[in-house]
């Protein structure tokens, strides 16, 4: 049992893993931030689009969110650190996880935005546009506030799985909780510095994933 | 543009690393085929336990059900990989994965298999215990057919996460198709094959992802 719980390498652990601490924070806010801007920009170009001669873009924005939901991020990331050095386009571990975990939530996200858009009654929409508000300000004053309503929940969900999502960056060598842990683990065979990686990663998660089921009751989706 | 076409549509390096990805694709398969099943039935197991214990219990099994959950699953895959021989214990790659996967997608089956069970009306329940049945023939003929079709776009969706997340046994070096298009990248130092996984994943899930909107899934699962 000794061996899981070693003082010794465990203290080793602990300063590289606080410094992870640091960018699992950074990574996951970042592209939390810019996953659900994406997301949402691309729903209200959709929504506004609905019905006029630019049709085609919204049926783009769709194709974005299912091929972003069929492919593993991890095959994301793998494809844009390893094969875009190809194309002359160099990006540290940091953007190229930054970029994969956010293009991902994007798509995520602009599927709860436009899911909670199209719910909102008809009637909402003519009856602000008869009141003389125009198309945009229909949209931001009107519909969306009711939308987003509905999207509290799932978004929720989905920036808690992004979070646990940026351990994929240890693969593509940022020095993140996991990628510490791994490090530590490989110098002192010792399975120590995982277990204390886990826990990290269970008091930055567990309260977020209780408050996620909390919200579920709270808003019900469905 | 040819340069380009070169570089990451090369049809040749593509046709030599085939086999290599076809290889991978099918050790993806079989990951998929221990974990779904696997993942199901332990979620079976979670809700119907989640159902049928005492409340103190079942709040137990529900921070249970959390604590897993709030493990990323990478690390979880690497806890029992790298940690089990620690322990003595050595199991064969496919089966560490496969244990380390079953334990974070049967968390998320339970969840849905539950919230199913939850959402039949208690006077089903009721009718069914009045008619002369006991608790586990009306789990068994009157809940669960309809607590099942009730989530079924759910189970579908999640069916989807569990498949993209045996892309992580490519970490904990299980030659499946991502670590197979990584081998074959370095081998011809071509990014050629990387293109090619992606296209065989999304080859694989577009289908998928297209029956999870006919069902008319929720966009999108519990974390």
């Amino acid at each position: 049992m000794r061996i899981f719980f070693d003082p010794e390498v465990l203290a080793a652990a602990w300063p590289g893993i606080r410094s992870g601490i640091g960018v699992t924070l950074a990574l996951a806010l970042s592209s939390i931030a810019a996953g659900v801007a994406l997301g949402l920009v691309l729903a209200t170009i959709r929504a506004l689009l609905r019905g006029a001669p630019l049709r085609p873009v919204g049926g783009l924005i769709a194709a974005y969110a299912d091929v972003f939901r069929a492919l593993p991020p991890l095959v994301l990331l793998v494809v844009l650190y390893f094969a875009a050095p190809f194309a002359g386009i160099e990006l540290s571990g940091f953007l190229a996880a930054f970029a994969a975990l956010g293009l991902v939530l994007g798509a995520s996200a602009e599927e709860i935005f436009w899911a909670g858009i199209t719910s909102v009654n008809r009637g909402q929409w003519e009856a602000a546009l008869s009141t003389g508000l125009s198309r945009s300000a229909a949209f931001r004053r009107v519909v969306l506030p009711q939308a987003v309503r509905l999207t509290i929940p799932p978004l929720t969900n989905r920036a808690i799985a992004t979070g646990k999502n940026t351990a994929l960056a240890s693969v593509v060598a940022v020095p993140e909780v996991l990628n510490q842990a791994a490090s530590v683990q490989a110098q002192t065979a010792s399975p120590a510095p995982l277990l204390l990686a886990a826990g990290v990663y269970v008091a930055l998660f567990l309260p977020l994933v209780r408050a996620g089921r909390w919200l579920e009751t709270r808003f019900p989706t469905r | 543009m040819s340069e380009f076409l070169q570089t990451f549509l090369n049809l040749q390096v593509m046709a030599e690393s085939a086999g290599l990805l076809l290889r991978g694709l099918w050790v993806t398969v079989q990951a998929c085929l221990i974990v779904i099943p696997a993942g199901v039935l332990g979620g079976a197991g979670l809700a119907l336990s989640q159902t049928l214990a005492p409340p103190l219990a079942a709040r137990l099994l529900s921070w249970g059900v959390d604590l897993v959950r709030a493990f990323p699953p990478l690390v979880l895959l690497v806890l029992i990989v790298h940690g089990l021989p620690f322990l003595g214990v050595e199991p064969p790659p496919l089966l560490g994965v496969g244990i380390a996967l079953t334990i974070n997608t049967s968390t998320y089956y339970g969840e849905i298999l539950r919230a199913g069970i939850v959402s039949i009306e208690r006077t089903q329940w009721e009718a069914a215990r009045s008619t002369g049945l006991g608790t586990t023939a009306t789990l068994r003929y009157v809940i669960l057919p309809q607590a099942v079709r009730n989530v079924l776009p759910d189970l579908a969706g999640n069916t989807l996460e569990a498949v993209k997340l045996t892309s992580l046994a490519s970490v904990v070096a299980l030659p499946d198709l991502l670590r197979m298009a990584r081998v074959a990248q370095g081998v011809h130092f071509n990014p050629s094959p990387l293109i090619l996984a992606a296209v065989l994943y999304l080859a694989l899930l577009w289908p998928l992802v297209r029956l999870v909107r006919r069902l008319g899934g929720r966009a999108v699962l519990p974390a």
